[in-house]
């Protein structure tokens, strides 16, 4: 129950694309720096910094942001599971034109975390928003300031961006929930989603 | 040996623990040690939780660094020690342990002369507990600051080779040492005068010998330990300056050591006894640095037990094998009582 929503070429356009926006709607590039969020944020910010380079010419740095320990919802089973990483951020924020970069936005929770975190680095001149894929569905008052690609999902299905450096190939998929055996289904399957 | 969640209600013992949760509470170390370094060292993980700390034995170390740890993820921590708490008007460790409880506690953190203490705390209270030093026992949290340090400066565990000299009898760091080290495939050999080996020393899986030489060559990390005069080491005693003239960890006995070995202390250190300052001070002491990844080490175990869901059932009920096990239905009628 796997849907492609981009391919490998498509994903690496959408990339350029928000490059191209991000240096345009930027003005000056010196203060510019990308930080991603753990995991695949990361790799996407560092992405996103090299395609801005080919095109302005200047390498922004990148910082990779660990968001559990400021979540709203300390979970002891998520905690238990995943490893916490650690926040790198190879540069202070204050004063600077910052692009937090994830893959996914769906409730915003993810992104309040982090805008809680970044201000404890120096206060940011500014802070903007780049995602991969915007599945809607938001709990909080953000939206994004780039996105690659608008999705209109069911709450139950899976929105996974795969990353070669990860999944070993480039995709934006959409999976459809797999059904917990014993639990009755709840309608046709979300695949036939519009 | 792959890292396993860390899934319990208490940290009571590092022998009960598998390699696998050690390992994760290392791994999770890491990224609080992270916090640290920054210049705004807090995270808002545990808002709105409390730790309390009952210490009925000095220390200095560790109740500042659990408070530490607690401040630093945002808990509230409150710090009680047995000299201002009301033990001094009679009351008993399960009462004034249940009165903390009662008080909405998340966490308590507990050192006590006796052995076992924190595993009763752990059987007879609803909220985590974590022992900060059980008598003759246990210290987990030295451990697992102790494995973490290590591993920073050796990597791997498997083939090396850690010496621990000292009052291995009455230290409760040297027994939690052991069973992480072996745990996580290290070999572990204890060396002190006769008295101060434990009797039990055969059965904690560690090599034995009363040769501080031999305890030095080879190894790859040296713990040295401070004489427990306040727990009774001090009846078989002959004195600091015989003890340090044949124990103490000197320059000059190194002279046999390993170039990279580490030499570690849980504190305090009796300069001069059990190690001279030019050893505690030189270039491969990592004492201070023990310390450091203290802090780290026990928001790692903090932040795990906080999150515990209060409804969350125990998944296994503490044990202490050596104590015999009260009869359950006395038990069930006092949990109905303290309803």
């Amino acid at each position: 129950m796997e849907r492609e929503e981009l391919g490998p070429d498509q994903v690496r356009r959408t990339l350029r694309r928000l490059a191209h926006e991000i240096v345009e709607q930027t003005g000056d590039l010196g203060p510019l720096a990308l930080v991603g969020v753990r995991t695949r944020g990361v790799h996407l910010a560092r992405r996103l910094a090299r395609d801005i380079q080919a095109l302005s010419g200047s390498l922004p740095p990148v910082g990779a942001l660990d968001v559990t320990l400021y979540r709203d919802d300390l979970d002891r089973e998520a905690s238990a599971r995943a490893k916490l990483q650690r926040t790198d951020l190879p540069f202070s924020c204050a004063d600077r034109e910052i692009v937090l970069v994830d893959d996914v936005l769906y409730t915003g929770r993810t992104t309040r975390a982090a805008l809680a975190a970044l201000v404890n680095f120096g206060r940011p001149r500014r802070v903007r928003l780049a995602v991969m894929a915007d599945r809607g569905g938001r709990e909080l008052p953000v939206r994004a300031d780039f996105v690659g690609k608008n999705l209109s999902v069911r709450p139950g299905a899976e929105v996974k961006v795969l990353l070669e450096e990860i999944d070993g190939r480039d995709a934006l998929v959409v999976r459809a929930k797999a059904t917990a055996p014993g639990t009755p289904s709840r309608g046709p399957a979300p695949e036939d989603s519009p | 040996m792959t890292p396993e969640p860390f899934r319990r209600k208490d940290l009571l013992s590092i022998r009960e623990l598998s390699a696998g949760e050690i390992l994760f509470l290392l791994d999770q170390t890491d990224s609080f040690r992270e916090v640290n370094e920054r210049d705004i060292k807090k995270v808002p993980a545990l808002r709105g939780k409390t730790v309390v700390n009952l210490f009925f034995e000095a220390s200095t170390r560790t109740r500042a660094s659990f408070e530490i740890a607690g401040k630093r993820l945002s808990a509230d921590v409150i710090n009680l020690s047995a000299t201002t708490s009301s033990t001094q008007k009679g009351e008993t460790l399960r009462d004034t342990a249940r009165n903390i409880e009662a008080m909405a506690t998340d966490v308590l953190v507990v050192r006590h002369s006796a052995s076992g203490a924190a595993h009763y705390l752990g059987r007879e209270l609803r909220c985590s507990v974590v022992n900060a030093g059980d008598g003759c026992h246990e210290h987990p949290t030295q451990a697992l600051l102790d494995l973490y340090t290590i591993r920073e400066h050796k990597k791997d565990f498997q083939g090396l080779n850690v010496s621990i000299v000292g009052d291995i009898a009455h230290s409760r760091v040297a027994r939690s040492d052991i069973a992480g080290l072996l745990k996580l495939g290290a070999s572990v050999t204890i060396c002190g005068p006769s008295p101060m080996l434990p009797a039990e020393a055969g059965c904690l899986g560690a090599r034995v010998t009363t040769r501080v030489e031999e305890a030095i060559e080879g190894a790859d990390v040296l713990i040295a330990l401070r004489i427990q005069l306040e727990r009774g080491a001090g009846a078989n005693f002959p004195g600091n300056r015989e003890y340090a003239t044949t124990y103490g960890i000197t320059r000059k006995r190194l002279k046999s050591a390993k170039r990279e070995l580490l030499i570690m202390h849980p504190g305090p250190i009796n300069r001069g006894v059990e190690m001279s300052p030019d050893v505690a001070d030189g270039p491969f002491s990592v004492i201070l640095e023990q310390v450091e990844y203290g802090v780290a080490s026990r928001m790692a175990i903090l932040y795990l037990l906080a999150g515990r869901k209060a409804d969350e059932p125990a998944p296994s009920p503490p044990r202490l094998e050596e104590q015999a096990p009260e009869p359950a239905p006395l038990r069930r009628t006092e949990d109905a009582l303290a309803r």
